[in-house]
């Protein structure tokens, strides 16, 4: 350090050093910014959709293939609940209240939020290399060794070694690509097949689904594919540790583990 | 402060005035255009404009999907429906050779017709599907007359925007914009299947608008007001629907 003149010093000096006293794990962001904040608004979108779908399920708890089907047709699946509507035959003796009015408006709205922040997502997700980078298994992940390893982690209920706080593993990256190509746009796509103005000016997004009905049907069942990977994704983040992976979700920094800022 | 945090508060102002103007903008036109429903304030207000206006850009001229005769539901369901009027029961019990339906605000020949006029006009069927908010739905042909046939036989003002409905029954009413209310699927129904509408279905006259969910459809229609404001009417919400929290756009 004597030896460096100050008029010398790099305009940056000040900063690198203070990068050497700290783990420089607090300098590179786990999560970019834009994946950070997209990822809270469709956590927050999806708790809408999810309270509000169930609202609106329960007004007609049945469920048909085809273009049309109601009480006097027979269901191919029936949810053993109770419904807010009286003429539905349920078995229960009970009508519960009507709350599809706020339901469905708040139910569009999130949708609408989901649309727009998805577009903004994928836009980021293709420029950016997100998706290239981060999701796209990479060419070694798809041998049939590495799979295999890595469901063996995750039966094994393994805590995921120190390097995948910084990626995703084969696994992972396989869910998340069938959340967002294939379970969003489908969820998307039979959601807008039960509208009757926009099957109005584009009738092949229910006649190549196979109808109304079925379009429904795929929504209520992409749905329940949903809650499942939310299920497992909670699940993986508690067996990661849940505060250290929240944290990165949040603030974009990864602590290494024991350190002191690990735990809450 | 830095010239980099002075030039991005700068350029941050710059973004955000240029937002606004630009949302002060986007508004003018939606509502130049007729983009803003009548329900477009509160929380879900927002989501309420965007159903609208998205299906009024993309969708205003759209023909709702019709089907083949084979498609038609063997059981129409009928909905549950409060139990009828005196009033209803009155002209049922006359066979409804006494039902009016009358027409009135701004057009130019206010009228009364009765159900063997409105059979008189020229007669159109459509085989749509009734499509309820609650999820089931089934396909059934229904004929009557459009309703732009009889709103041109009262002479539609030209600042006419909305159609407003009344059920003889109470606090049932709804409205439609006028784009819908002269849509050629837009129809007064009196029939079903080649037979009289029955009451379950909303007989002996149904408004009919097949481009949305079915309670827009709404049972024993006896009067029409054409309107250019409708907060004039119930709560200003457009409808009874929003004021049960319901949407007043059901094309979704």
């Amino acid at each position: 350090m004597a030896t460096l003149q100050p008029a010398q010093a790099p305009l940056g000096a000040d900063a690198s050093i203070s990068a050497a006293s700290v783990p420089r794990a607090d300098f590179r962001s786990r999560h970019a910014a834009l994946v950070r904040i997209t990822h809270w608004i469709f956590a927050l979108c999806f708790f809408a959709l999810l309270v509000t779908g169930i609202e609106i399920l329960i007004s007609h708890p049945r469920f048909y293939w085809g273009e049309t089907g109601n009480d006097l047709t027979k269901p191919w699946l029936q949810i053993p609940i109770p419904s807010s509507r009286n003429l539905v035959p349920t078995g229960y003796g009970y009508v519960l209240p009507d709350e599809n009015g706020w339901s469905r408006a708040l139910h569009f709205e999130a949708a609408w939020v989901v649309v727009f922040t998805g577009l903004l997502y994928a836009i980021f997700g293709f420029f950016a290399g997100h998706f290239r980078k981060n999701l796209l298994p990479t060419g070694s992940d798809l041998s049939w060794r590495s799979f295999s390893a890595a469901i063996g982690n995750h039966l094994r209920f393994r805590r995921p070694p120190q390097h995948e706080a910084w990626s995703y593993n084969v696994l992972q990256r396989l869910a998340y690509l069938f959340v967002i190509f294939i379970l969003f746009p489908l969820i998307v796509w039979t959601g807008l097949a039960m509208s009757p103005t926009f099957t109005a000016a584009f009738p092949s997004s229910a006649i190549l689904l196979g109808g109304k009905q079925t379009a429904r049907t795929i929504h209520f069942l992409a749905s329940i594919a949903l809650v499942l990977f939310l299920v497992v994704h909670i699940l993986m983040i508690a067996l990661a540790g849940f505060w250290r992976r929240t944290r990165a979700m949040i603030t974009g920094r990864v602590h290494p583990a024991g350190s002191p800022m690990e735990r809450p | 402060m830095t010239d980099t945090s002075r030039r991005k508060l700068i350029l941050g102002g710059l973004a955000v005035a240029a937002g606004a103007a630009g949302l002060d903008v986007a508004a003018r036109l939606a509502e130049k255009y007729g983009l803003i429903p009548p329900d477009h304030g509160g929380i879900y207000g927002p989501g309420e404009t965007l159903n609208y206006a998205f299906q009024r850009v993309f969708a205003r001229h759209a023909l709702a999907r019709e089907f083949p005769p084979s498609m038609i539901s063997p059981r129409p369901f009928p909905n549950e429906i409060a139990p009828p009027s005196d009033a209803f029961k009155r002209l049922q019990a006359g066979g409804f050779a006494d039902w009016r339906l009358t027409i009135d605000g701004l057009v130019d020949r206010p009228a009364a017709f009765s159900l063997d006029q409105l059979r008189s006009f020229p007669r159109n069927s459509q085989i749509t599907e009734v499509s309820c908010e609650e999820g089931w739905s089934y396909v059934a042909q229904w004929t009557g007359v459009r309703l732009s046939h009889v709103l041109n036989l009262a002479g539609v003002r030209p600042r006419a925007r909305y159609v407003v409905y009344f059920s003889i029954e109470p606090d049932w009413w709804d409205s439609i914009d006028i784009d819908e209310a002269m849509h050629p699927q837009t129809f007064l129904t009196y029939g079903m299947n080649d037979n009289d509408l029955p009451v379950g279905n909303g007989g002996p006259l149904r408004m009919r608008v097949p481009r949305q969910l079915g309670y827009k459809s709404v049972k024993f229609i006896t009067h029409l007001t054409v309107t250019d404001d409708i907060k004039g009417f119930g709560k200003g919400l457009g409808s009874a629907a929003p004021e049960g929290g319901y949407a007043w756009y059901a094309g979704v």
